[in-house]
């Protein structure tokens, strides 16, 4: 297990900058999770810390050494990648011993190490198999068996669940969850979906256009995201924004209805904001309730657990997220009611600006 | 089987596949050496190597011939250097007929190998470096294995190439019976000759023989490999 630290790390292929400054400190045992939507710079990095992708300046540190000039092979890493990488011509048994067969352990206990994993991920069944005779959560799990018999410093993942269908990614979530609880190896884990961000990490590095937008625990980015792409890119159904002028009552929107603002902000009156409220933070009221934004429903989706409704409201659609089911239909008009206290104001730069 | 080939046209079928193995073998290694070069390689004056492999495949035969003769013959640069300090000589002798051969069957060996190599998932190679394997190792364990078919399918090609090559080795080493004179130079000095059709169409049968057994005989291994190896 080791010490992962990122420092002022930049790519550039050719004049294209890829890798603007990053700085990452990951402790050890930490389950860092780096999440962005595709093109950010995160698969790049996560190769530039295996060591397969050359940095152009800063440092990268394993443990208490730079490795910036180290080959993959002596970084004592393993990698997990989305195609899973599997040797085609070798068994599972031999692609899983494929790390100790190159450190020269002795066959028994190689066989002895291949066996623990095997078991542990239940793969003791299919030890003899080719991977082109097992399904996607098979092959994937045998990608982490001979990640994990390498017994290295840091494990990195390249969007393993990424080629699995919905209810596996699930299960296979949960699995790696359980994996690192249980080896607790230092884990960076690459991934688009902001779901398995949240649900897997212990810290979240959110990246976008080759910078780092926010680092932080999952909720911590939810709760308070430093700004309008984090707050955006972060929760599922997405956060909904209105932009409006900022007047002595509240916030003036663009229908003309004031809504009162609760918090503490930094931004000058007349000055020109974005507000930001997540879906579960919006509450159906009656048309033509004070302090509340006038909305048309326009399109209900029950989930069963709760219900989905988008409305049409200040020129654009919003979400909203009612916990309990409801009677309205589409084409009604209602009020939404902001939750006290929910809300997120953003400057021109979409940058936070207010503290509930 | 003796009687109905005459003992000129055994030598000619004899040399014919020494020239050709000696050729196949001799352009194995550095094929796969310029394939890897040409498809993975970054490096200054990748695109004169690329030219330079390839033209035996464009040149009219007797143009590679004739460098080869001035070149390694006996009075070339190249082959008075050999003959002197290695006792190696090319002109007139069967080695220099596998040389010609080599040389024109090269450019189709290594287009099947940096085929079969561009088909290869370098995210099984990144996957080697991570789990501690040096790159030399990652290529014997896991790149020549997935390449195999096509390392198959060009020795092959060579192999056919040089059974059937002329222009060039007429050029080069001539068409002297039991030293240079391969298949087709017998069926070409047969044709010359009053009463040689006979000649000429058993050598054009045996040869037919040949090529059909060699591509059973690639494609039974292929098939092998492909089973072994491959999804």
């Amino acid at each position: 297990m080791a010490h992962v630290s990122i420092r002022d790390v930049r790519k550039a292929f050719g004049t294209v900058s890829i890798i603007k400054g990053v700085d990452v400190d990951i402790q050890d045992g930490e389950f860092v999770i780096l999440v962005g939507p595709s093109g950010c710079g995160k698969s790049t990095l996560l190769r530039m810390i295996a060591g397969l992708e050359d940095i152009s300046s800063g440092d990268i540190r394993i443990g208490p050494r730079i490795v910036n000039d180290v080959p993959p092979k002596d970084r004592d890493i393993a990698m997990v990648f989305q195609s899973y990488a599997l040797y085609p011509h070798m068994t599972v048994a031999e692609n899983m011993a494929f790390s100790l067969k190159l450190k020269g352990v002795p066959k028994p206990e190689q066989k002895k190490r291949v066996t623990e994993a095997a078991s542990s991920l239940g793969l003791t069944p299919l030890l003899d198999r080719y991977p082109r005779q097992l399904s996607g959560g098979q092959r994937q799990r045998v990608a982490m068996g001979r990640a994990i018999v390498r017994d290295p410093q840091v494990f990195l993942f390249d969007e393993p669940l990424s080629n699995l269908d919905a209810k596996l990614r699930v299960q296979m979530r949960a699995e790696i969850k359980e994996l690192h609880q249980r080896l607790k190896t230092t884990t960076i884990y690459v991934t688009h979906d902001q779901i398995e961000a949240m649900t897997m990490a212990d810290k979240i590095v959110v990246m976008h256009d080759g910078i780092v937008e926010q680092v932080g625990a999952p909720l911590e980015l939810y709760d308070r995201p430093a700004n309008r792409f984090v707050a955006g890119f972060i929760g599922s159904p997405a956060m909904n924004f209105i932009e409006g002028r900022l007047g002595p009552d509240g916030l003036g929107l663009p229908s003309g209805a004031v809504l009162p603002l609760d918090m503490k902000s930094q931004a000058e009156a007349g000055s020109e904001i974005t507000y930001g409220i997540r879906p579960e933070h919006l509450q159906i009221a009656p048309a033509g309730t004070p302090g509340s934004i006038p909305a048309t429903i326009s399109v209900i989706e029950p989930t069963g657990s709760d219900t989905t409704l988008i409305v049409k409201a200040e020129g654009g659609n919003l979400t909203v997220v009612l916990r309990e089911r409801c009677a309205l239909k589409p084409g009604e008009a209602v009020a939404l009611k902001p939750v006290p206290r929910q809300a997120h104001l953003f400057d021109a730069q979409g940058k936070r600006i207010a503290t509930a | 089987m003796t009687e109905w080939l005459s003992p000129e046209e055994w030598t000619a079928i004899r040399l014919s596949l020494k020239v050709a193995l000696v050729a196949m073998a001799a352009s194995l290694i550095p094929g796969i050496a310029a394939a890897y070069a040409l498809e993975r390689g970054r490096f200054w004056g990748r695109q004169a190597l690329d030219v330079f492999v390839h033209l035996p495949l464009v040149l009219p035969p007797v143009v590679v011939g004739y460098a080869l003769l001035i070149s390694f013959g006996r009075r070339g640069p190249i082959g008075a250097f050999l003959a002197e300090n290695f006792g190696i000589v090319f002109s007139f002798h069967w080695t220099g007929a596998a040389l010609a051969c080599a040389i024109m069957g090269f450019p189709l060996l290594v287009r099947a190998i940096r085929l079969s190599l561009e088909t290869v998932d370098r995210k099984l190679e990144d996957a080697a470096g991570t789990l501690g394997a040096h790159p030399v190792w990652v290529f014997c364990v896991v790149t020549l294995p997935l390449i195999l078919p096509g390392i198959i399918a060009g020795m092959v090609l060579s192999f056919a190439k040089a059974m059937g090559e002329f222009g060039a080795t007429i050029t080069f080493v001539s068409n002297i019976p039991g030293e240079t004179q391969t298949i087709p130079t017998a069926i070409y000095t047969y044709t010359q000759v009053p009463g040689g059709e006979g000649g000429a169409l058993r050598l054009t049968l045996v040869s037919v023989a040949i090529s059909i057994a060699a591509l059973w005989i690639s494609e039974w291994m292929a098939r092998r490999v492909r089973r072994r190896f491959l999804a």
